[in-house]
């Protein structure tokens, strides 16, 4: 007798019904759709700007299938390609430029199944087409952008200290010198600024008849500032793809120094380059208080903009007039951390200058109190004023504070913009894929095509070979397909044209453990076991060596995994993944099918497992 | 339908120097090949860009090269690919351009001469990048190996490990040796399809020393050449079957998978033909000289045997 426990049974129904359902969002295909999203952090989408979103599309009868909002944005579905990208043009024209209007595709399957979270696989670059760029952060820069500000902060410390004077100071590799004519100067200066700069490690040398402190970062601080350099980097790519409309772009780091960017659907890679390579700025300009009235910004509004002056918005959208002559840029911004106001508790953003940046400060602030001061970051050629606060008093130290007429989240971003205007340290692609989208389509119907081909071939020969336990063995290989597609959807692993050949690959070597079984349970039967038995002992004998076998496998499996990149590594998961689900499958489900046919016959002369000639070798065994 | 209805054990262990002589032989002649011609590393490895267009006529392959020479690119190879209206553009990383600039300059150039031109590929990958590929892809054959090796120990005995690897990585080389001998493009794929049969053919051995160590406590009396022979014997069939249906499915993905998987599938066929043989015919050979005893599986202390294949 060859029976299961019912729970077990259970078990593996409740199992294949679970893979069904996660396998099945594969197969209801996709649609045209396009995405709303907000260009801005301040900037949420909600409601209202769905209900505008609709209204502007019915207004220029453009039909959709559905329009929802999920948390990434609004999502609007449409019949055909050509009616998306008229859509996009209209929604990108009237929502303007605070909302990214951007192409994507939506899974066809029925809103339940979605809501169960089964979505379908999620397809490399190489299958639906994109770009793939791997930047590598130039760190050294990092660390001398750093020191060059630690200098420039140095000569400013110093300036009011009689008894520290320096006779220079400059920056020479990955160090900061500081001479100083007299050895008692030095043991000053060297009290002040060890305390001013404890990131960076002194240490006293004598040349050619001078003093000198030598610095240089210390390995934890370093350390830091390559981190700082990586985040910062990897938020001004953020928002820099942002505006590059597209549905689901990635931006992760890989590695200590690098960024991965992956732009799926893009095909203007020129332009790609140009924005993910761009340098933003931010500026330090004053406001033009002697038109600050309404009438001029209206006539300024109307064309006619005062002589010297130019015409910027808000972030609101408030026009404001502001000197063309630039206070400061944003290289003289150390940092930016938003925090609160230390008498009023407001919520406030903390900018630390330069030396330099210090300087022209204090001294801006000491000849305008009163008067506004506007923060203006220029990007893409486009000129925004971040904040325009107004001076309440000389601000020196470097140490600046915009306050007032902010939330939390307000003073984040704006502390995030300042910070991200510009990169903390240059990039280089490494590392460039581009796959056009015909290409993509072409993968994969290749790939599955293979899959399809050799499954029918493999499936063919183990029905004629062994008859009903072939059967047994094509079913449990199939469940095997099924069951992996399901876990892949569920991890959302990315399948790569490698991943596919593994599919391909982990099918065919699947089959082993169907081999190894149905040939054990061939040679008991030789031996002159009975059916039933035979069953039992083919299947125990045979699950060690595929446990064997298998492991063997997923040794090399988990190495390419931990080794490998981009494709291989899709391969690698797909392989590893697919030899878990064959040994349930082929192990498990063919032995519960199997079961369920043979098992409750209590009179069971043979097995169909194709020609086995029992009888005669029980007269003679071998 | 039976394949193998073999009454009697073959005598494989009688012809065990033959086949390790065979085995030795090619892999020299595979080590020779490295050797002298090297293997043709992909973009991947080396550094350098690779770009795949597409026109709307057949390719004038004379005239690309004429172009990217004028635009100071001599050292671009062209070649079709595909069909006769594809091409493929490689080229060296360089130091004054960018990958991005180089492929900007190559494709505007292409342009030009021909408005039809479609870029359907590109890849670049800086040296740097190329070398910790390399770097990775030996790391991940050293780690494979040891992985297996210490499976292999722990779960037979340290011989068999020793047999199984020298086998296997004596298939990857192999493999290694018809890449170079034929100049076929070594890529990451293939890489990917050389570690796999790694795992993969290593099955095959474990398989004959689940049998072996099976028959050293079942068959009491045989000699230890007996006892490989009867393994080997009891899973050709199981062997030739399996290995039969993988090579299904590789010749399908070989025939249909594209261009991109052809070099990955035929890897993968070298590497299950050559598996095949070495897993069972040198591996089991092997493990005989490395002086397997019936003491080193069967412990007396252990009566209780588990089952096994």
């Amino acid at each position: 007798m060859n029976r299961y426990p019912l729970w077990l049974n259970i078990l593996i129904a409740v199992l294949l019904l679970g893979g069904l359902l996660f396998a099945l969002p594969n197969f209801f295909g996709e649609s045209p759709a396009v995405q709303v999203s907000s260009a801005k952090p301040t900037l949420k989408v909600d409601e209202a700007v769905l209900r505008s979103a609709e209204d502007a599309l019915k207004k220029s009868n453009i039909a959709y299938d559905e329009a929802f909002l999920e948390p990434t944005g609004i999502k609007i579905r449409f019949k055909d390609t050509d009616t998306q990208l008229k859509a996009k043009d209209v929604l990108q024209r009237d929502l303007g430029e605070s909302y990214v209007v951007a192409l994507n595709l939506l899974s066809n399957s029925p809103r339940w199944l979605a809501a169960l979270g089964a979505k379908p696989m999620y397809l490399g670059l190489d299958l639906r087409g994109g770009v793939h760029f791997l930047l590598q952060v130039d760190m050294k820069g990092a660390v001398t952008k750093y020191l060059d500000s630690t200098g420039a902060g140095i000569r400013t410390t110093l300036r009011g200290e009689e008894e520290a004077r320096s006779s220079g100071i400059s920056r020479e590799g990955s160090t900061v010198v500081i001479r100083f004519r007299e050895a008692a100067n030095r043991d000053k200066a060297q009290q002040i600024i060890e305390r001013a700069y404890p990131d960076v490690q002194f240490v006293r040398e004598e040349r050619g008849g001078e003093y000198l402190m030598v610095g240089s970062l210390k390995p934890d601080a370093q350390k830091r500032i390559q981190e700082f350099a990586i985040q910062q980097n990897l938020t001004t790519l953020r928002n820099r793809v942002n505006e590059l409309g597209v549905a689901e772009p990635i931006v992760q780091q890989a590695g200590a120094d690098r960024i991965v960017v992956q732009l799926p659907g893009v095909q203007d890679t020129a332009r790609a380059k140009e924005i993910l390579g761009r340098t933003a700025t931010l500026e330090v300009r004053m406001v033009d208080e002697e038109h600050r009235d309404l009438q001029s910004l209206q006539s300024a509004l109307a064309g006619q903009v005062p002589f010297g002056d130019e015409l910027l918005y808000e972030r609101e959208g408030q026009p404001l007039l502001l000197k063309k002559q630039v206070v400061l840029t944003g290289d003289s911004i150390a940092d930016a951390q938003p925090g609160f106001d230390n008498q009023t508790g407001e919520p406030a953003v903390h900018i630390t200058l330069d030396g330099k940046g210090a300087r022209i400060f204090q001294q801006v602030t000491r000849e305008n109190v009163g008067k506004r001061m506007a923060m203006v970051l220029i990007e893409k050629g486009k000129a925004e004023v971040v904040t325009a606060p107004v001076i309440r008093q000389e601000i020196g130290g470097g140490r600046v504070q915009i306050s007032g007429r902010m939330t939390t989240t307000e003073a984040r971003d704006v502390a995030l913009l300042l910070r991200a205007g510009a990169l903390a340290a240059p990039m280089d692609i490494v590392e460039e894929r581009t796959v056009g989208p015909s290409l993509g389509a072409d993968n994969i119907r290749k790939g599955f095509h293979a899959v399809w081909v050799g499954f029918s071939l493999i499936a063919a020969f183990m029905i004629v070979y062994y008859v009903v336990f072939g059967v047994v063995s094509v079913l449990s290989l199939a469940i095997n397909l099924l069951l992996l597609v399901a876990l892949l959807s569920m991890l959302q692993a990315t399948l790569t044209l490698p991943g596919i050949a593994a599919i391909a690959l982990t099918l065919g070597m699947a089959i082993d453990a169907n081999v190894l079984i149905n040939e054990r349970i061939r040679e008991e039967l030789r031996n002159g076991t009975t059916p039933q038995a035979a069953i039992k002992e083919g299947y125990s004998r045979a699950w060690a060596t595929i446990l064997d076998s298998n492991i063997t496998s997923l040794c090399a499996g988990v190495a390419l995994f931990l080794l490998g990149s981009g494709p291989v590594r899709g391969f690698a998961v797909v392989h590893c993944l697919g030899i878990l689900t064959s040994m349930f499958s082929a192990v498990a489900v063919s032995r519960s099918i199997v079961n369920l046919v043979f098992g409750a016959r209590r009179k069971l002369e043979g097995l169909p497992i194709g020609n086995v000639d029992w009888h005669k070798r029980m007269a003679k065994p071998a | 339908m039976e394949f193998f209805r073999i009454k009697k054990d073959i005598p494989f262990m009688r012809h065990a120097l033959v086949f390790n002589v065979i085995s030795a032989i090619t892999f020299i002649l595979a080590v020779f090949f490295l050797a002298t011609r090297g293997l043709h590393l992909g973009v991947e490895f080396t550094g350098g860009m690779v770009m795949e267009l597409r026109f709307a006529h057949a390719v004038d392959l004379d005239k690309m090269r004429l172009t990217l020479t004028r635009i100071g690119l001599p050292d671009a190879t062209v070649q079709t690919f595909g069909t006769s209206e594809s091409a493929l553009v490689r080229l060296p990383a360089r130091q004054d351009l960018s990958g991005s600039e180089l492929s900007e300059k190559v494709f505007s150039a292409l342009k030009q001469d021909d408005p039809a031109a479609e870029r359907l590929r590109v890849e670049f990958v800086g040296s740097q990048v190329g070398k910790e590929l390399v770097d990775n892809g030996a790391l991940a054959l050293m780690l494979v190996s040891a992985l297996i090796v210490l499976y292999l120990w722990l779960r037979f005995e340290w011989k068999f490990g020793v047999a199984a690897i020298i086998a296997n990585l004596h298939d990857v080389v192999i493999i290694l040796g018809f890449f170079a001998f034929f100049q076929w493009e070594f890529s990451l794929p293939v890489l990917a399809a050389v570690l796999a049969v790694l795992g993969y053919s290593v099955n095959e051995s474990v398989v004959v020393f689940d049998r072996i160590r099976e028959n050293f406590r079942k068959l009491r009396k045989a000699t230890v050449p007996q006892i490989i022979n009867n393994a080997i014997t009891r899973t050709m069939s199981r062997t030739i079957i399996t290995h039969g249906c993988t090579q299904l499915m590789v010749t399908s993905i070989l025939l249909f998978g594209g261009d991109t998987l052809f070099y990955f599938a035929l890897a993968l066929t070298i590497g299950i033909l050559f598996g095949i043989y070495s897993s069972v015919l040198v591996a089991s050979p092997i493990v005989m000289w490395l002086g397997v005893s019936r003491e080193d599986l069967v412990k007396p202390e252990k009566p209780k045997q588990e089952a096994v294949v």
